[in-house]
């Protein structure tokens, strides 16, 4: 069990960051204190053609060194410094959050459509799996992950959260099940514009692991989440799939709806299913992915765990629990309930 | 008669609250009045006796559970299992509900004038002269009395053609009986449940059950007493029995 919610403002009208962290604490019995976490998009206008890398240090010795020696061998960093932090009675500090604002030398890759994507891509993965005592866990343009292991009030006043401003946020409260609660291991998981919140398991995580990982893409970790941001990067970003095709691949419908679908979609979802069979996702889950164009929330084909939406005028909002939409906007007009599989998408309107 | 408690229960957490409606209960408190609830999860938490409660706002998960007795009535939505193994009483949602309402409930009535979610009426049972009806005024997502026991759910389907149209209609069932206005197409069935005829003997018996639901509401209960309805019952007392076990 744990506790989602995410808000759109599709007009870009930016929300600070108070209003989610009542919602998220609302819902703190769908977590056990050992993780929570927030991302917005939108934080960082005064560098908003940087990359903004957060990184969880264990120190800022040797790691850091490492880190700052591949990112300037890889590109440019405009700006750095620790992320701002507030001593909580409740929270452990147990890693050193550090952000950078990055630029990729762009003539670096090639034979890719969006070298720079690729290159940060590539080098969170290679601090990821050869620095010891360094998580990359935020790699988007003006957009930034804040998380730990703590309650979700603990770690929103451990960052302030207030203090940013974003028209989109998610935020997750982790009651974590297979695998301990450590901060890497906290919600949101975050690649590039790639932003995921999730309750439940992801029962294919194996399968699915195998078909990212075979793609370049090296999991670390420690728990299922973050296979859902590989997932959206490949099929969204690298194969150019819109949204709505990508829940399709990832919780498509039951052969039995397939067989009675129209000829055309029928021999669509055909091939959908058999070219991604391998990041088919098998196991109770409600997700919410955001990108800087909008958010996507959906369940599992057979709804083994919740997720209500709410809109008012230009917001739109997704999360476990209906108390906690009425929590951040008690005037909210429509509360539905959408089907199982069926993607809910907000759009950001230009 | 003595006046209500008022509650205002604003920024409050469940312990305090529930503790609260409890000690006023075993004090002789007959009716108690929750204002501005939002989120706060197991009100009326394995409460006994005859009072009243009237929740105004959107409470928590779990509304009920373990109820034997008291009458509990929410004028907002509820969230996951309201009812949840309610022993007795009646819970009266004027609004929608969310996943596994009346969850392994085993006596009592649970009224909801809206739509439910999925999973509705799971695992609900029966004993002798306990047996719990769910009542739902709107729709139902899928696997509505999945793994049902006994107890009777009944849909209405108000404003929905057909009543229900998701799939997975008792799955699982071994007990009890569904009954959902107009014709349900037999693919949305689940494994173990068939659909039978609906007799005059079924009509007399769920009459008061369809008048006590429309009186609540304020509906007017005639279109209802005078239309046509599908009966799901299980198909064997084991519908899995080849699954789990060999013989």
């Amino acid at each position: 069990m744990c506790g989602i919610i995410g808000v759109i403002d599709r007009t870009m009208s930016r929300m600070d960051g108070s209003h989610i962290k009542r919602a998220l604490s609302l819902m703190d019995e769908r977590g056990s204190g050992e993780g929570a976490g927030y991302v917005a998009y939108g934080i960082y206008p005064d560098y908003a053609d940087c990359y903004a890398i957060h990184v969880f240090f264990d120190n800022l010795l040797e790691p850091k060194t490492r880190v700052d020696a591949i990112l300037k061998q890889w590109g440019r960093i405009v700006h750095q410094e620790e992320i701002p932090t507030y001593e909580q009675p409740g929270l452990k500090k147990e890693h050193i959050p550090w952000r950078y604002f990055f630029k990729p030398f762009t003539d670096l890759v090639v034979g890719s459509t969006n070298p720079d994507d690729d290159n940060v891509t590539n080098l969170v993965m290679a601090i990821n799996t050869e620095v010891e005592g360094a998580l990359v866990f935020s790699s988007g343009k003006n957009l930034g992950v804040f998380k730990a292991s703590g309650w979700p009030e603990d770690v929103a006043n451990f960052y302030r959260i207030e203090d940013y401003k974003g028209y989109i946020w998610l935020a997750h409260n982790r009651y974590p099940t297979n695998t301990s609660g450590w901060w890497g291991g906290a919600h949101p998981f975050n690649l590039l514009d790639w932003s995921v919140v999730h309750n439940g398991e992801i029962t294919s995580y194996g399968t699915n692991r195998r078909y990212v990982e075979g793609q370049g893409y090296q999991c670390t970790m420690l728990t299922d989440t973050e296979v859902v941001a590989y997932l959206f990067d490949l099929l969204g970003r690298k194969h150019g799939l819109p949204s709505e095709m990508v829940v399709e691949a990832l919780a498509p419908p039951f052969w039995d709806e397939i067989d009675e679908m129209p000829e055309k979609k029928e021999e669509f979802m055909k091939a959908l299913r058999l070219t991604y069979g391998p990041a088919l996702m098998n196991g109770p889950f409600a997700i919410v992915v955001a990108t800087k164009d909008g958010i996507v929330g959906f369940t599992d084909r057979i709804k083994l765990r919740p997720l209500i939406v709410g809109e008012n005028g230009s917001k739109l909002y997704i999360s476990s629990e209906e108390a906690a939409i009425r929590t951040m906007d008690p005037d909210v007009d429509t509360i539905y309930m959408p089907r199982a599989g069926e993607p809910v998408i907000g759009r950001v309107v230009e | 008669m003595a006046e209500p408690l008022v509650i205002d229960t604003k920024g409050m957490h469940y312990t305090p609250l529930n503790r609260q409606i409890r000690e006023a209960v075993a004090s002789g408190v007959k009716e108690i009045v929750l204002n501005n609830v939002l989120g706060q999860r197991f009100i009326g938490n394995g409460l006994r006796g005859d009072a009243k409660i009237t929740v105004n706002g959107v409470p928590g998960g779990d509304l009920g559970m373990f109820m034997s007795g008291p009458e509990c009535e929410v004028f907002g939505d509820a969230e996951h299992a309201p009812g949840n193994t309610m022993d007795n009483g009646v819970l009266i949602i004027h609004g929608s509900a969310g996943d596994a309402v009346a969850h392994s409930m085993r006596g009592g009535k649970v009224f909801v004038e809206g739509n439910i979610g999925y999973r509705g009426g799971i695992h609900m049972k029966q004993y002798e002269c306990k047996r719990p009806i769910l009542v739902v005024g709107g729709t139902t997502h899928a696997f509505l009395g999945e793994y049902m026991a006994g107890g009777l759910i009944l849909v209405l389907g108000i404003g929905h053609e057909p009543a229900v149209q998701d799939r997975g209609i008792g799955s699982g069932i071994h007990g009890g009986e569904i009954v959902i206005r107009g014709d349900v197409d037999v693919k949305l069935l689940g494994v173990g449940a068939k659909k039978v005829d609906f007799t005059e003997e079924d009509l007399e018996n769920v009459t008061p059950v369809i008048e006590e639901f429309c009186e609540r509401f304020d509906i007017d209960p005639k279109p209802f007493l005078n239309t046509n309805y599908s009966k799901i019952v299980p198909s064997s007392a084991r519908p899995f029995a080849g699954k789990y076990t060999w013989e």
